[in-house]
């Protein structure tokens, strides 16, 4: 293997978690039927904004995009099965409500046609990309990156190592756990992909150590393969966030990403091992994402597991397959526990970057209690992987004071939620630095637009004094011409020769 | 169905205040019951009225400031100021001293700094420091060491409670037959005297009970202060800073000049040192909060303290070097902040 893996294997900060996988992750995989409407959220996606690209009351084959480009390159979305367009309005999605597209399955399950792509083209960076965002590939761990924009950036940069992210460090998920017991042979097809895309050299697969069963299928998947040699397996501790992008490059390589770079700046690339799955897929099929595995777990539901669902099932529908909910449930959580969402109701769609939810009770939610002031303990300090000082940031939120949080390093917190659960005034501190970043963000996309109009604003001004000016010389150099016959005569030759469409860039107006 | 929404994370917290304060209290009860097997219950009477002051007027400070009064009385930290102040006292206070010092801590210190969280100085310190200056005779008696005795020459109980009350001692009692210098307070008063360390080692405190009561309150102090270290209650970098200066000082001083110097051990068990670098100095609203400014923070502390004990005014110095250092806490904040990663 020609990479060099210097980690320590030691995550600074982080927290020891209660693991509550084994409710989920004992029962395979299930198949989740299909579903009488599949809900699909626009908006802004990885990589651009989107439009429908369907109309009220068609009908849509599976596998059929169901929207277009507005802006930049998003990833697509396409229908996970065939039937009529019956709605397009907003409909509560995790953290709020957006405009959806809404399908009435009639049941038939027809797709289009698809061939798998030409894996020569794929050589180039460009068509990489868009092949891939047009296929809906975005990454299955829970940020939802373009996979496609990450591998076109890898193949320009040049890798020295992947790092496939089966760490799955967040309590109650087992999703990639079970991804690989039972089907590691198309994560590891995947990676391989990943490596011959980007012509990186070696692959690492990076699981946290309470995994035996998906370390055992792992290596007997890469143990198959003519070129194992490239694929190697790291287990780091069970310690969350290990599984966090920039911790998990730490631990395993000893390096950090510059916190204003991205992990090919240095040479590695994460992907999750989900997303290996489905490039594999793809790339043999030519479908589209419409699938992905979601762990439905928490004391509130009756029969905890994992469920091959297709992407715009309602979460309601999960439930119910999984024997619905207990009479203790009192919170449903999308994403993990530390960084998932907290929903209303159950009608919100799964989308690519759910990989779990939880129907918690009260008991596994805990009481947190009232916040006080600050005691200065410096504990969020001592757990923060992403090595920023809590208490200071929390100060500078309260005094809303945007350049101390950007001197305090902000936007390199993961929003992790370790400083939360250690802090003893149970202070709200990720939700706090979640709405400052928002905050500051917004400041500056204002400030930005601001800007921009201003600028407009002057150029405008400037266009129309030039233009004022321009029409005052034309008018004076005419009432020359009409003193001077000379003039005049070089008037006329220079209008015919513009009516013949000379290109006489000194008679032009600018 | 409809479901509450909460921010995310969505799992217990792992600590809490009360919790926190519960258990270095927890820490400090080996010392205490060491302390009145040495010297009687004089210092039960003190934290009797340290406490009960320091509720009183946490109560009367959450009222006028219109603050609920459950979870301000109910955090410990009242609690534990009052009974750090309690310690630094000598058994044999005046209540009024220890109530004068007790009510300056929550009212001064604590509260019209904002309360919980917003104290600049350690407010048990504060409200010691404020007692000494003011009162420097009456701290200045330590009762004498009679271990497991409350026969003559210590007091009983009632005695010692008259005596805290009333101030009056029974008769035929001197109060120099039951107080007796400390062992810090013999060695800046033998000093000045111009005797040697050796000389002043060869009579009353050291040798004695006296001596050996310093050493196992400090032994206890230091065993819960551990006990914290190991729990996790406090972290290492200000008491590990703090004592490691202190002795390094010493010894260096003590290597320069063994007769006027006294070495790294009697420095650190026969005063405040310990229960100042475990449980006041770590009292963390009051101090720095990074690791770096709390090592730098933690060595000024002991070096004030090295500095007060050889040429200040007072034999002890762990109060004053405490708030000395409080001051510099936003300094520290601003200088000494953690890299974020990838930076
Ligand atoms: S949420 Fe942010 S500040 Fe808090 S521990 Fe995680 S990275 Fe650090
Ligand atoms: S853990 Fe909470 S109380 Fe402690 S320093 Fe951080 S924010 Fe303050």
């Amino acid at each position: 293997m020609s990479v060099v893996l210097e980690g320590d294997g030691r995550l600074a900060g982080g927290l020891v978690l209660p693991a509550r996988k084994a409710q989920s992750a004992s029962l395979p995989i299930a198949e989740t039927p299909l579903p009488a409407e599949l809900i699909y959220p626009l908006g802004a996606d990885a990589g651009g904004d989107t439009e429908p690209a369907v109309r009220l009351g068609e009908h849509v084959l599976g596998d059929q995009p169901l929207v277009r480009a507005r802006d930049g390159q998003p990833v697509l979305v396409h229908a996970a099965s065939s039937g009529r367009v019956v709605a397009i309005e907003p409909r509560p999605v995790a953290g709020g409500e957006a405009l959806c597209i809404v399908i009435e399955v009639d049941g038939r399950d027809e797709r289009l046609a698809c061939t798998p792509p030409n894996e020569a083209l794929l050589r180039d960076s460009e068509t990489l990309e868009a092949t891939l965002a047009a296929a809906g590939l975005a990454g299955l761990g829970g940020a939802g990156f373009a996979t496609g924009a990450k591998l076109a950036a890898a193949q320009r940069q040049g890798l020295r190592a992947l790092l496939i992210n089966v760490a799955e460090c967040e309590p109650y998920l087992s999703c990639d756990d079970r991804l690989l017991r039972e089907r590691a042979p198309a994560v590891v097809a995947g990676t391989r992909a990943m490596l011959t895309l980007t012509g990186c050299p070696a692959a690492v697969f990076v699981l946290e150590d309470d995994k035996p069963e998906a370390l055992a299928a792992l290596e007997a998947a890469i143990g198959q393969c003519p070129d194992a040699t490239a694929l190697s397996i790291v287990t780091v501790p069970t310690i969350y966030p290990s599984g966090g992008e920039r911790q998990l490059i730490a631990l395993v390589t000893g390096e950090h990403v510059p916190a204003e770079g991205y992990p090919p700046d240095i040479g590695y690339l994460c992907h999750n091992a989900g997303t290996a799955a489905a490039l594999a897929t793809y790339l043999e099929t030519g479908r589209p994402l419409t699938r992905r595995i979601v762990t439905v777990t928490g004391g509130g539901v009756a029969q905890p597991r994992n469920l091959d669902v297709r992407l715009g099932t309602p979460i309601a529908e999960l439930i119910r397959v999984c024997g619905g909910y207990r009479p203790e449930v009192a919170r449903l959580i999308v994403g993990g526990a530390m960084t998932g969402r907290a929903i209303a109701c159950d009608e919100v769609p799964v989308t690519r970057s759910t990989h779990g939810v939880i129907a918690a009770t009260a008991a596994e939610l805990g009481n947190r209690g009232e916040t006080v002031a600050c005691i200065r303990c410096g504990e969020c300090a001592e757990h923060c992987p992403a090595g920023l000082s809590p208490q200071l940031l929390h100060g500078a939120t309260r005094r809303q004071d945007d350049t101390g949080l950007a001197d305090l390093g902000l936007f390199a917190c993961i929003e992790c939620g370790c400083c939360d659960l250690v802090c003893p005034s149970h202070i709200p501190l990720t939700e706090q630095f979640r709405v400052a970043k928002r905050r500051v963000w917004l400041g500056e996309m204002e400030r930005e637009r601001a800007r921009l109009a201003e600028a407009r604003y002057a150029a405008r001004e400037h266009r129309l004094a030039q233009r004022l000016a321009e029409r005052e010389a034309a008018l004076e150099r005419r009432r020359r011409a009409a003193r001077d016959p000379a003039a005049s005569s070089a008037a006329i030759a220079d209008i015919l020769r513009r009516a013949r469409g000379d290109n006489d860039p000194g008679s032009r107006d600018a | 169905m409809r479901f509450e929404t909460a921010a995310a994370p969505h799992l217990p917290v792992q600590a809490s205040v009360p919790r926190l304060m519960r258990r270095v209290l927890w820490a400090l009860a080996p010392a205490a019951a060491a302390h009145l097997w040495f010297f009687g219950p004089g210092l039960a009477f003190n934290l009797t009225v340290a406490v009960v002051t320091a509720l009183a007027a946490e109560a009367l400070m959450l009222r006028l400031r219109g603050r609920p009064l459950g979870p301000g009385l109910a955090d410990g930290s009242a609690v534990l100021a009052a009974v750090l102040l309690a310690f630094a006292l000598p058994p044999l206070t005046p209540w009024w001293i220890t109530a004068t010092g007790s009510a300056f801590a929550m009212i001064v210190a604590k509260h019209l700094y904002g309360g919980l969280g917003y104290n600049v100085f350690n407010p048990a310190m504060a409200g010691y420091a404020v007692v000494l200056v003011s009162f420097p005779g009456q701290l200045a008696l330590w009762s004498v060491a009679a271990p497991g005795g409350l026969a003559p020459p210590a007091l009983d109980v009632g005695q010692t409670l008259a005596f805290t009350l009333t101030g009056r001692l029974p008769d035929a009692v001197t109060l120099d037959a039951i107080t007796q210098a400390t062992p810090l307070d013999a060695m800046r008063s033998g000093l000045a005297q111009l005797q040697t360390l050796s000389e002043i080692r060869a009579v009353a405190p050291f040798g004695g009970p006296g001596e050996q009561a310093w050493l196992w309150i400090n032994g206890l102090i230091a065993l819960g202060g551990l006990w914290l270290l190991w729990t996790r209650a406090i972290r290492w970098h200000i008491p590990v800073a703090m004592l490691a200066t202190l002795a390094l000082l010493s010894a260096v001083a003590a290597a320069i000049d063994g007769d006027r110097f006294p070495g790294p051990f009697l420095q650190l068990f026969s005063g405040a040192a310990l229960i100042g670098a475990f449980f006041i100095a770590t009292d963390p609203v009051s101090a720095a909060t990074t690791r770096l400014g709390r090592l730098i923070y933690g060595s000024g502390i002991g070096a004030l303290v090295f500095a007060i004990r050889s040429w200040g005014g007072y034999p002890d110095g762990v109060a004053f070097a405490v708030l000395l250092m409080n001051l510099v806490v936003p300094l520290l904040d601003r200088h000494t902040r953690s890299r974020p990663f990838g930076t």
